[in-house]
């Protein structure tokens, strides 16, 4: 097990360590270039500016778009996460059946191509003559991201004690009172982490909007948009760098949300 | 009776249909349910049943003529252009989620068996790359792999080169980079939660009655986590087949794929009965390989066994 060790350790943990690289270097070079001093990408760097993020304020297409993302990300998040919580509940709570074919169904976009779904989204819109909008963009997006907020939501609900609602209709409670003063506030750490996740990812999210969009671009369409130009690159790299930091700040809440409900329902389980 | 019991009844006393107990549990959950099935009915199983319908259409000029054909399928598997990018899609889908799938693998066993006490911390670090925008790790890859970029003005400016290597971007290989980045979480989070689920005292077992750590990894370990492997397999290859932003953003002329064809069906080539012939050859397609390599897999591993 001794010589295992010594020569497994020391290959392992520089494999592991260059794969981080390689995960997090790409990501990391556009701040890096957000802040360099010149209009292309090339090494050495040429000097300190922050001209690129002065030079987002003015664009008023930038902040329209900016506006777009923001009402779909906080209505796709709000709606999926209903959804999600109805579905989750559902499946830990009760069995009936058709239960396997109908999560089946609901977490089927995680393994579907996303032009695909975009694709049919996109045909039953127009088949049904409603003009391509923002709320066209909102009702797939949430498709995309019910799956998501079921996982995060089935963690969370799972494990939760029965005999506690129980305890609750014992006394007299109904079932929307039970819901909201016994269950909710063990599985509300779960929930706010499914706003977030279900949040960012519609902010991030392109293929949907590219497809669902219209004439009103969420960000990413718009940096779509912008990538054909050469010289709005710098421009482009300052954006990102901003939704980089956005997502990162708003995953980290989401996983210490996520780890706290864990505990909660958890802790719920001891006698 | 405890409230396990009451849950665990159903299976060994089967109610009569139509019990009162029976009718309220199914009730619930269903009622439960109800609000996302239907979402996901309308707003997906409604619009994929309308893509498979589209698919046996044909469309002249704005009108879509409903008789039943197989014409849209014939052009989608016999005219060159498409069966090359069905191949070259397939291809690519392949060899991102064997190297993707292959890479990742010891960094999952590295966190299952020495992650030690903070691996909820190093899956977290793991994935956050993922969920940053996917349009924007493509194009820092643009930036990374581009005739003036960050790959080539740098080796350029130690000296290792003297011009710039213009085969880095756009072609196929630059998209399996791109792609492989993409979707290293998803690959090692199944990987990871197969490999917890190993009960180590098997390990032990192999190790005590003479394996050495290969044979007891090959053994034991691979064959135990087959399962893992086997959903990272699906869950990087089914998805990429159809990526519309890396090929567009950085595979350049040889590194076009499916997706761009089917977007074209439904953008100005406006002959949406083809793009949903392809989208369906697309999904089939993928399927089959997909359960080939699946089937590849467990009788590689029954060999090693």
């Amino acid at each position: 097990m001794l010589l295992h060790r010594l020569r497994l350790l020391p290959f392992l943990p520089a494999y592991v360590a260059v794969y981080f690289l390689f995960l997090y270097l790409p990501i990391l070079l556009l701040p890096v270039f957000s802040f360099n001093d010149a209009a292309t990408t090339t090494l050495p760097l040429a000097g300190f500016t922050t001209k690129w993020y002065a030079s987002l304020w003015g664009n008023t297409v930038l902040l329209q778009a900016a506006r777009n993302s923001l009402i779909v990300g906080v209505c796709v998040a709000l709606i999926s996460t209903i959804l999600g919580i109805c579905a989750a509940r559902a499946i830990t709570r009760y069995r009936f059946r058709g239960q396997r074919p109908a999560t089946g169904l609901i977490m089927a976009p995680l393994f579907l191509p996303e032009i695909i779904v975009a694709v049919s989204l996109l045909m039953i819109v127009l088949q049904m003559g409603l003009e391509l909008s923002l709320v066209t963009v909102i009702l797939g997006q949430v498709v995309f991201c019910i799956p998501y907020s079921m996982s995060v939501l089935v963690s969370g609900f799972e494990g939760f004690d029965r005999s506690l609602e129980e305890a609750s209709y014992d006394l007299g409670e109904t079932a929307i009172g039970t819901f909201r003063r016994v269950t909710l506030p063990v599985v509300a750490p779960a929930i706010v982490s499914s706003l977030l996740v279900t949040f960012t990812i519609s902010l991030d999210e392109f293929i949907l909007a590219f497809f669902l969009s219209g004439t009103e671009p969420t960000l990413p369409v718009y940096i779509w948009g912008q990538l054909r130009f050469a010289a709005k690159l710098p421009g482009v790299l300052a954006l990102g760098s901003l939704m980089i930091l956005a997502s990162v700040v708003l995953l980290t809440v989401a996983e210490v949300m996520r780890r706290r409900a864990e505990r909660r329902t958890q802790a719920t389980l001891v006698p | 009776m405890s409230s396990a019991a009451i849950a665990s009844s159903p299976e060994a006393v089967k109610p009569a249909p139509g019990s009162r107990w029976m009718r309220s549990e199914e009730a619930r959950g269903l009622a439960m349910i109800s609000p996302t099935l239907i979402y996901a009915l309308a707003l997906l199983l409604v619009p994929v049943t309308l893509v498979v319908a589209y698919s046996f259409w044909t469309q002249n000029y704005l009108e879509i003529d409903r008789t039943f054909t197989f014409e849209n399928y014939r052009q989608a598997l016999t005219e060159p252009i498409y069966r090359d990018l069905f191949i070259r899609s397939l291809w690519i889908s392949l060899v991102t989620s064997a190297v993707t799938v292959g890479f990742s693998y010891p960094v999952a066993w590295f966190i299952s068996f020495h992650g030690g006490a903070h691996k909820n911390l190093w899956l977290f670090l793991v994935t956050i790359p993922c969920w940053t925008s996917y349009l924007l790790r493509v194009m820092s890859w643009k930036v990374i792999l581009g005739y003036g970029g960050v790959l080539n003005t740098g080796l350029m400016s130690v000296g290792l080169i003297d011009e710039p290597i213009t085969s880095l971007l756009y072609n196929a290989n630059a998209v399996v980079i791109t792609l492989v980045h993409s979707w290293a979480a998803f690959a090692i989070l199944p990987i990871y939660v197969s490999l917890q689920k190993i009960d180590r005292s098997l390990i032990e077992a192999a190790r005590d009655l003479g394996d050495g750590p290969m044979r007891a990894f090959l053994r034991v370990t691979l064959p135990l986590s087959m399962a893992g492997v086997v959903s990272a397999f699906l869950i990087v290859m089914i998805p990429t087949v159809g990526d519309y932003v890396t090929p567009k953003l950085v595979g350049g002329k040889d590194g076009v794929m499916i997706a761009t064809a089917i977007q074209a069906q439904f953008g100005k080539g406006a002959n949406w009965p083809l793009g949903a012939a392809l989208s369906v050859t697309t999904m089939v397609l993928v399927s089959l390989v997909a359960a080939a390599v699946v089937l590849a897999l467990r009788f590689a591993v029954r060999r090693i066994r």
